[in-house]
């Protein structure tokens, strides 16, 4: 892998500040003299159930964006199709411009309060950069090779396959690891409408005026929140075609 | 072509008949009745202005584009007929820079056709390898080199290279050369005349060069606007008579001299000279040039190597020797006339040698002959328009000469 100077540090960097950002906290949460309230909320029980409920919302909502994003943005590229290209961005870039405690708030007027909800209302927030990125990624492929492959004798769906997804990916990948980053981020507000994750110490430590439960709660989000922008870089650089 | 032949398909014939591209929304068609015909074998080249409809009329020939009326037949089979992608994998396609794939390596890239036709594996790389020779790359180097490893010429050879790769009978190359250097666009021109030489395809190439279009083709079409043929000819009839004001506008006041690269040595008068050698008493030498009319005097070393060349009024002391630095230049006898000039300016001599194969003395070609052919040439264009018998409208002969120069 071919990595400058500055991407290395970030690259090893991160790993460090989870692990011992990690490492810091179980060790505070093990000698730290807790009130009653804290200890249980702060119970390793609870913690793993909330962290779990917090991944598992993030994954769902992933799943659903790239499953819906990806060939959306295929799509929106497509000759013919491609006209409506800029009223579909504009909706997408609506959906990510309201503040997604809104959009949490009123879907759940609409659908009722629980897990689905939260997942419609999350993918629609972390729609945008999957689907903007799978568009310009695909733009950006020149025109000319494309057009070189059709011309060689390569079905449509075998350039899209072999030579636009393949050249197009780094940026696409880029925009999955954004929406991922996001979705941790944003997963925090699913507690307000009765869908779990790690949001739920932080509303707890706000409403009781716990400061231990709020931090614990933001530094856990946070570490996830910077694992899953690691993995996410090494998922590109597995993926990525060699040679670019 | 059938998936087992091995290599070699020669040449097919395409012809177009009242093709038509008129695209919705324009008001003129892009090309407007379009009747051409390409003989198998036969290298021609598609020059004109910017939207003459050029490009346009070679990816009607593998449905890039897909023509309004009309039809363009391949060997007297409709393309219509097959469906556009096996009908583009029997056709080579070439564009500028290459256009190869930046993630596959070159011989992945040499590699889609064959791929697509369902090649075994061992195959494709003894073709791969097979064709990287042909285009002067050696395979062990380049074989898994990603494009971006590659200077643009190179790149340039391996486009080449994949257009060949499942040996199709037509290549279109859609300016080839354009996004090179002129000194590497003149190599990879005269490089690939020497491949076209072996391979005898049928190749379209578009280009707006009107030099290349020169170079490379048997003949040459010039179209105006809307694919009309203005001359569809052989490069000395073209230059010599220019059928419109707009062809000789597009070949340029400069056709005299582009002129020169079609003519060989012998379509000049050479001047006689006497040969003596190193250490020849020089009231002989003299005795000798007199005798034969000639003032100039060739210098064979004892090896009868040819080391120097006199004026006789330049020939003093007693015996003629051979002057250091001072080794002539030695053209061969089929070099054209832009090659000798080319010598003579950067050389600063006032005459090139010309030899036969086996270095024999045959003449010398002066600067004055030259540049006095340079001005017959101009003041009666057409009076010479059958020095080169070579360029006919036929396909060459597998052993006739390619029609690129060597440059010394």
């Amino acid at each position: 892998m071919s990595l400058d100077r500055n991407e290395r540090q970030l690259f090893w960097g991160i790993p460090v500040i989870v692990v011992a950002g990690a490492l810091g906290w179980v060790l505070w949460r093990a000698t730290a003299d807790l009130d009653d309230i804290e200890s249980r909320q702060l119970a390793w029980g609870t913690i793993g159930t909330l962290l779990g409920q917090h991944v598992v919302l993030t994954l769902i909502c992933a799943a659903v964006v790239l499953v819906i994003g990806v060939p959306l943005g295929i799509a929106l590229t497509r000759p013919g199709i491609r006209r409506v290209t800029p009223a579909v961005l504009a909706v997408a870039n609506a959906g990510q411009s309201a503040p997604v405690i809104g959009l949490i708030v009123l879907l759940a007027m609409a659908m009722g309060f629980g897990t689905p909800t939260a997942v419609v209302a999350l993918s629609i927030y972390a729609f945008l950069p999957v689907l903007a990125n799978t568009i310009t990624g695909l733009q950006g492929v020149d025109p000319a090779l494309v057009e070189a492959g059709r011309g060689m004798g390569i079905s449509s769906m075998g350039v899209l396959l072999r030579i636009e997804l393949p050249l197009a990916s780094k940026v696409i990948l880029a925009g999955i690891r954004t929406a991922l980053v996001l979705l941790v981020g944003t997963a925090s507000f699913a507690t307000f409408i009765n869908a779990g994750g790690l949001g739920a110490l932080i509303q707890t430590g706000i409403a009781l005026f716990r400061f231990r439960i709020l931090i614990s709660g933001a530094v856990i989000v946070a570490l996830l929140a910077l694992l899953v922008e690691w993995l996410g870089q090494v998922m590109e650089m597995i993926v990525a075609p060699k040679g670019l | 072509m059938s998936t087992d032949s091995t290599a070699n398909a020669r040449g097919s014939e395409i012809v177009f008949t009242d093709v038509v591209k008129q695209y919705p929304g324009q008001t003129e068609p892009a090309v407007d009745h379009l009747s051409l015909g390409i003989d198998a074998g036969e290298f021609v080249t598609f020059v004109g202005p910017s939207g003459c409809g050029k490009t346009t009329s070679l990816k009607m020939i593998n449905r890039l584009i897909e023509p309004t009326s009309g039809t363009i037949t391949i060997d007297g089979q409709d393309t219509r007929e097959l469906d556009a992608d096996t009908l583009r994998r029997r056709i080579g396609y070439v564009i500028q820079g290459g256009g190869l794939f930046p993630h596959m390596t070159v011989a992945g890239n040499i590699a889609v056709v064959p791929n697509l036709l369902k090649w075994d594996k061992k195959r494709i790389r003894r073709r791969t390898d097979e064709l990287l020779e042909l285009v002067g790359l050696d395979p062990a180097v380049y074989r898994d080199r990603y494009p971006r490893e590659l200077s643009g010429g190179q790149q340039q050879r391996v486009g080449v290279a994949r257009g060949l790769a499942a040996d199709p009978p037509v290549m279109l190359m859609d300016e080839p050369f354009g996004a090179v250097d002129p000194i590497t666009r003149s190599r990879l021109q005269d490089e690939l005349l020497d491949v076209q030489s072996k391979l005898h395809k049928t190749i379209v190439c578009v280009t707006h060069d009107i030099d290349e279009a020169i170079k490379l083709g048997d003949r040459i079409c010039v179209m105006a606007d809307h694919g009309r043929i203005a001359q569809y000819d052989t490069a000395s009839e073209i230059l010599a008579n220019p059928a419109d004001d707009f062809v000789a506008d597009f070949t340029g006041s400069g056709s005299a001299l582009k002129q020169l690269a079609l003519e060989k040595v012998s379509s000049i008068r050479l001047e006689p000279a006497v040969l003596v050698h190193v250490g020849d008493p020089v009231p002989d030498v003299l005795e000798l040039a007199r005798r034969h009319d000639t003032d100039q005097v060739i210098v064979l070393d004892a090896d009868e190597a040819i080391v120097d060349w006199y004026w006789t009024i330049n020939l003093r002391g007693p015996v003629v020797r051979a002057r250091p630095g001072r080794q002539p230049i030695l053209l061969d006898e089929d070099s054209s006339l832009d090659t000798v000039l080319d010598a003579l300016v950067t050389s600063l001599h006032e005459g090139a040698i010309i030899v036969d194969d086996h270095e024999h003395f045959l003449g010398i070609a002066t600067f004055d002959e030259v540049t006095a052919h340079v001005r017959r040439v101009n003041a009666a264009p057409g009076a010479i328009g059958d020095f080169d018998a070579g360029r006919t409208h036929q396909a060459p002969a597998p052993d006739a000469p390619a029609h690129g120069q060597e440059r010394p």
